[in-house]
């Protein structure tokens, strides 16, 4: 048997494999982008993956092969799956033949995320079926189980792991063959009179199926080998994911003397009749989850419905945070408080605080644009350029978005994905003495940027669209978009022109600029500003992370006045003042030469 | 169960060290989990990864007040790692300061990495420095991280042998870089800077 270190996203590609998928979608988002990623890595022939455009359309091209019997996989974040709920919602009434399984990750904390929302509401709200794994071992098993139970009720199943599943690792065991599944009915696609076609008369038809496979589930899962229930006392800790590891190391380790019933609840619908085991016979229960109290309410809902007294203890009843992830010591402090009330080890801790030497001034570590990142540049252009007139800068989602910190402070709206050149225009419609830029990626201009240019077009806006293109989708880790002539398999593909498609879309002030050329950037922004309509202009610069080209830039200490202009006004990294006058950093510095450009003591050179 | 956390800066190559880690403990036949921090906070926030080796784990993340060692990149973040450190626990701290940006822009000024590797030497069960400038200038950049895994080595830390982190270094690292990676891993065993 092999044994291998792996991530969890990683895991879970690899079991995918196993499982026999012929197809992967997704779009890069964090914590799930290494799933596609380690797909693409690992492949063999026949299996084909793609970073589609955005997480509808992923979900869109995996509904299609999964129609025509072909397992398959779609990966991307929690917010990705509100881009996607369209066609996740519909195709759930239509169902599939081939297994398909999307992946959503959610993120608590959240640690890169612009919320903390719970993938297994939306998964109950759609109806469909979720399996939450708590470690990587356990991913890597599980993603084939939810294949084979997607293929069981021909409906596609919610695979939902947490950023600490997704990027913890494990050594886990992996199997020596491919597991031996047969193709659902054979590939193809079969016109199938009608069957895919969702009408309301389908639509009210499958709904009844689908309340009947749902309550079905309820019961299967209690089988289900991922839901577990270990016995013992009078009081009960409920947990799900990786909650229930934190659970286990607090209870299970020696000498911690606990005595408690155990349930694990990996699976929605949860398993009834499993839950009402692990209820009977208990006066209390703490459930230990992560986001909303899920598995709590169902818990309190089966105490209703079967008259039990068991007390539901959690998150509703404030034993368990509401917001935030939780953590080895949260956990195990809550089950000490819930287990042993009146422990002595409980009043040890509140009083006898260990005198700590008092901690020495700490840096705060906001995260920043890398030095040598090409947004400074461009966001540093349109600074100076508009530096004395009203102006509202929107953002959107990306490395950008950290382009609102002090000192370049220009981004003043985040919203979500493509939101930014819409927010600009309803900005400008209240405020209309207001120039209104709008800032996005090259990567979120394909995802769901082209509609508000559209719109902006069509409705005769008066905004200025600025394009960072720096050539890759950088905040998730550098992955190929459809601006860049290649795609996640290697190969060569066609490059969609920014520049044209703003064109074709009726933008006609349209401009294209390096970022680095710091001059003709500012008079680009310049120009724009004293036009009117909508204006667009596309700041060209590689992103840093693709590979510094040039070498760090240095201080002559006898020309530098210390006046701490470069400091101040960039916020770059590699800056800082030391002693008397300005340092740059040389592991840091890539050279792009904007404070050589600022100084005007002519103090930075190579 | 041996627990080793590895702190620093988005960048500064921590994800690679603990991988390292983690697959020099499995080289040398020992269970394994561990988390990274990857995300919104690689661009120059405080990151931090957790490998714990050995025996039955449950949680990938080490519990404060348990790390038997603790790998600082870079002396602010080792202050804010200290609570991890067990009663007996061993710090292996890069002295080299890295000033966020926010603090040179901001009037709040630059932090005293001084008084930090004060705070150590105070507070640490078992310090050992290392003189990052030093590093950078003799051996690389680039080889910090596994410089510093080599002063953790030496100093007895983990649960394997020197044989177990060249045999994960040379699975792991790019070709061109094993021989400049295994040089400094024995230069920082040898505390040889
Ligand atoms: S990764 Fe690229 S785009 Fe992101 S901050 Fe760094 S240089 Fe800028
Ligand atoms: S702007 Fe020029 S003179 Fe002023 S601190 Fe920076 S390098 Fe020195």
């Amino acid at each position: 048997m092999d044994r291998q270190l792996l991530m969890g996203n990683e895991a879970i590609a690899l079991g995918a494999i196993r499982a026999g998928i012929r197809l992967a979608t997704g779009y890069p988002g964090t914590p799930s982008s290494e799933v596609l990623e380690t797909i693409a890595r690992e492949r063999s022939d026949g299996l084909y993956v793609e970073w589609s455009v955005n997480e509808k359309t992923a979900v869109e091209v995996a509904a299609g092969a999964a129609m025509s019997g072909a397992r398959v996989l779609t990966a991307m974040k929690q917010v990705g799956l509100n881009v996607a709920s369209d066609p996740v919602m519909s195709l759930n009434y239509v169902g599939v033949k081939g297994g398909m399984v999307i992946v959503v990750a959610d993120d608590p904390g959240p640690i890169s995320s612009q919320t903390e929302q719970d993938t297994r509401h939306f998964a109950r709200f759609a109806k469909i079926a979720v399996f939450d794994p708590s470690s990587p071992e356990e991913a890597y098993l599980m993603i084939e189980d939810a294949f084979n139970y997607s293929e069981m009720i021909a409906r596609p199943v919610i695979f939902r792991p947490t950023t600490r599943v997704c990027h913890s690792y494990a050594s886990v065991n992996l199997a020596e063959s491919r597991s031996s599944h047969s193709q659902n009915g054979g590939l193809g696609f079969t016109k199938d009179g009608g069957k895919w076609v969702i009408f309301p008369k389908l639509a009210y038809e499958n709904h009844v199926k689908l309340e009947e496979t749902m309550a079905k589930l309820g019961q299967v899962f209690s089988d289900y080998p991922g839901n577990i229930l270990l016995d013992g006392g009078k009081k009960g800790i409920a947990a799900s994911g990786v909650s229930w590891l934190y659970a286990r190391e607090a209870v299970a380790n020696p000498g911690a003397g606990f005595e408690c019933k155990q349930l694990k609840v990996a699976t929605i619908p949860l398993p009834e009749s499993l839950c009402l085991e692990f209820l009977s016979g208990l006066d209390e229960v703490l459930v230990i989850e992560e986001l909303d109290p899920v598995i709590e309410r169902e818990l309190i809902y089966l105490c209703g419905r079967y008259g039990l007294k068991t007390v539901i203890k959690g998150k509703l009843s404030k034993h368990i945070p509401n917001a935030g992830e939780n953590s080895p010591s949260g956990v195990k402090d809550a089950i000490l408080r819930f287990l042993t009330p009146d422990s002595p080890q409980i009043i040890d801790k509140a009083s006898s605080h260990e005198p700590r030497r008092p901690l020495p001034p700490l840096p705060a570590r906001p995260p920043v644009l890398c030095a040598g990142c090409p947004h400074r540049a461009s966001f540093f252009a349109v600074k100076e350029a508009v530096k004395t007139q009203k102006a509202v800068f929107s953002g959107d989602i990306g490395c950008y978005t950290l382009g609102n910190a002090m000192p370049l402070d220009m981004v003043d709206t985040c919203l979500c994905m493509g939101a930014g050149i819409a927010q600009a225009q309803g900005i400008h419609r209240v405020e209309p003495d207001t120039l209104n830029f709008a800032f996005i990626g090259d990567s979120t201009f394909f995802h769901t940027g082209l509609p508000g240019v559209a719109n902006a077009v069509y409705n005769k806006a008066d905004i200025i669209i600025a394009v960072l293109d720096n050539s890759t989708t950088a905040m998730t880790g550098g992955q190929p978009n459809p601006g860049m002539g290649k795609t996640l398999m290697g190969g060569d593909a066609p490059k969609l022109s920014i520049y044209n498609i703003l064109a074709a879309l009726g933008v006609d002030q349209l401009q294209r600029v390096d970022a680095f050329d710091f001059e003709a950037a500012k008079a680009a922004a310049q120009k724009a500003a004293g036009a009117s309509g909508v204006r667009a202009i596309i700041f060209e610069g590689l992103c840093v992370a693709l590979g510094k080209t040039k070498s760090p830039l240095k201080v002559d200490a006898a020309s530098c006045t210390g006046c701490g202009a470069c400091v101040r006004r960039l916020g770059c990294p590699a800056l800082s003042i030391r002693g008397k006058g300005a340092a740059i950093d040389p592991v840091l510095c890539a050279g792009c030469g904007l404070c050589k450009y600022l100084c005007r003591f002519d103090a930075i050179g190579s | 169960m041996t627990n080793c956390l590895i702190v620093g800066v988005g960048g500064q190559g921590t994800i690679l060290a603990a991988r390292l880690v983690g697959m020099a403990a499995m080289e040398a036949g020992l269970s394994v989990r561990g988390s990274e921090t990857i995300g919104m906070a690689q661009r120059g926030g405080s990151v931090a990864s957790h490998v714990r080796m050995g025996g039955e784990i449950f949680s990938p993340l080490i519990p404060p007040g348990e790390a038997g060692v603790v790998v600082a990149f870079e002396p602010g973040e080792a202050v804010r790692a200290a609570e991890y450190l067990s009663p007996r626990g061993i710090a292996v701290v890069c002295d080299r300061p890295i000033q966020p940006a926010a603090a040179n822009s901001a009037s709040a000024g630059a932090y005293s990495a001084a008084s930090c590797m004060d705070w150590l030497r105070a507070s640490a069960p078992v310090l050992y420095e290392a003189d990052g400038e030093k590093i950078i200038a003799r051996i690389s950049a680039r080889c910090l991280n596994v410089a510093l895994l080599g002063i953790a080595i030496g100093a007895g830390a983990f649960p394997f042998e020197t044989k177990h982190m060249e045999a994960a270094i040379a699975r792991r690292v790019s070709e061109r870089y094993v021989k400049m990676n295994i040089d400094a891993l024995r230069r920082g065993m040898a505390l040889d800077f």
